[in-house]
């Protein structure tokens, strides 16, 4: 069925446009052309803004703001986001990377979204034209989202704060059996004082751990230490079944692997 | 519905064709200009076999709409070889056995040259990252991987 592909300057008059029954939003392509090609007959025409700020990275004052249409190969590149490289390099091959944008990934189902389990950890909140809502809310409630992402913004971490983990079968690069990230802070005595853990596969859309997190407070980043934080690290986890593994599987192994994050 | 123009430069070469709406890269460089070296193996991003070139990186032409290449540079595997003498990753998958049936090379090609274009003295490492999106169903991949590195040593006698 032909695709209707329709460009705007402007992300308002891609808003407009995105009103109209059967349209989507247009980013890299990489879930909606693959949909469309498969015989997703919903979609009908497609919109895209070629607006400059959606392609804009700005770094200032401890605080980014990166633009939805850039791709996981510009973050993994960009100098000032070298902590969150290997995040953006855990998504896809090479030419997928080229090609996925952060507003994509903010809407891939599980196992995808692996950037977006890292953008939860890190506290983000996602823009549009009506405003700036935290991730957490976005995510819920992404199926009821209509106006198109612009930018994801956040604080940078502190040096090694962040930590990022993708578990694939398939080496170097494959689909994940889970993802984890986490942002760290630890009190001078070695305790730590706050954190965010976000994981991925574990449900539908990336969710975060929030038993473990607050069995890690107070808490030294040592075996014995981290042990009641595993202990309850599937709270409220529902993973997927897919070929790649079962939810079993995934509640099984996911303290074994968010220890070895933890530990790193 | 009405046809849709597009044009781009292939392997240096002026292209224009009117398509669908939503038609891909792949299909309009094999159906409509008659470059058939990108192969469809998938057309889900998954098998690497439609790789091609678009100013300078890496991308899957069967997730990649034809009208969104407007004005850009594609490089394909077919356009390679220059006055009937074969580019050094062709040499070199020929010489090392790294093609069999033949479906995954230009794809594979495609990847070794974008990785040689910004590397050209790549790890082993470097090379089996690049060509991760790229699936081989024939060769086990080590006389691919091996290709490659013979590719970029010729290049960089080439070039002393
Ligand atoms: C072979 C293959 C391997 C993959 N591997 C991974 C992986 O390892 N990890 C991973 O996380 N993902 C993976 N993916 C999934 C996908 O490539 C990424 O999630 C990517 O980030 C999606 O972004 P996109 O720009 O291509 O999305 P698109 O396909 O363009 O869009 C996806 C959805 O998001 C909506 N959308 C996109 N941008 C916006 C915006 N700015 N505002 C509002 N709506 C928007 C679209 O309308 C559509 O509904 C893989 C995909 C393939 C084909
Ligand atoms: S045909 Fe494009 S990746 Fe398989
Ligand atoms: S040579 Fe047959 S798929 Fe690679």
């Amino acid at each position: 069925m032909a695709l209707a592909l329709q460009t705007f300057s402007t992300v308002k008059d891609a808003n407009a446009a995105l009103k109209a029954a059967g349209t989507r939003y247009l980013g890299g392509g990489t879930l909606v052309v693959r949909a469309a090609n498969e015989g997703d007959v919903s979609v009908s025409g497609l919109i895209r803004s070629t607006e400059p700020a959606l392609s804009a990275i700005i770094v200032s004052g401890g605080k980014v703001r990166i633009g939805a249409s850039l791709t996981m190969a510009a973050i993994a590149r960009h100098p000032d986001l070298s902590s969150l490289a290997h995040a953006a390099r855990a998504v896809g091959g090479p030419a997928i990377r080229n090609m996925a944008t952060v507003g994509g990934n903010l809407f891939a189902p599980a196992p995808y979204g692996d950037f977006t389990v890292a953008l939860l950890a890190l506290d983000s909140t996602i823009s549009t034209d009506d405003g700036e809502v935290p991730i957490e809310t976005f995510l819920a409630k992404r199926e009821d989202n209509h106006a198109i992402v612009t930018a994801v913004g956040f604080g940078l971490p502190v040096d090694g704060g962040f930590r990022f983990l993708k578990v694939s079968r398939v080496k170097p690069k494959g689909v994940s059996v889970l993802s984890i990230a986490a942002v760290l802070e630890q009190a001078p005595d070695g305790t730590v004082s706050s954190a965010r853990i976000a994981l991925g596969c574990m449900a539908d859309r990336p969710m975060r751990a929030k038993a473990a997190e607050k069995a890690l407070l107070g808490r030294k980043l040592t075996s014995d230490g981290i042990a009641p934080a595993l202990a309850v690290a599937s709270d409220g986890t529902s993973p997927i079944t897919d070929p790649i593994a079962t939810a079993w599987y995934r509640n099984e192994v996911l303290p074994v692997h968010l220890g070895r994050l933890l530990l790193a | 519905m009405a046809k849709i123009p597009v044009q781009f430069t292939l392997n240096g070469a002026e292209k224009a064709e009117f398509i669908d709406g939503g038609t891909t890269l792949l299909n309009a460089l094999r159906d409509k200009i008659g470059d058939t070296s990108p192969k469809g193996g998938c057309h889900q991003g998954t098998c690497g076999a439609c790789s091609v070139i678009i100013d300078g990186e890496l991308r899957l032409s069967c997730l990649t709409l034809a009208e969104t290449c407007n004005g850009a540079a594609i490089t394909t595997t077919s356009g390679l070889s220059q006055d009937g003498v074969l580019h050094p990753l062709q040499r070199a998958f020929l010489d090392a056995f790294a093609t069999q049936c033949g479906f995954c090379t230009p794809g594979m090609i495609m990847a070794a040259k974008v990785l040689l274009d910004h590397t050209p003295d790549p790890s082993r490492d470097d090379v089996v990252e690049a060509l991760s999106g790229n699936v081989c169903r024939c060769t086990g991949y080590e006389p691919i991987i091996q290709a490659v590195l013979t590719a970029a040593r010729s290049n960089s006698q080439n070039a002393a």
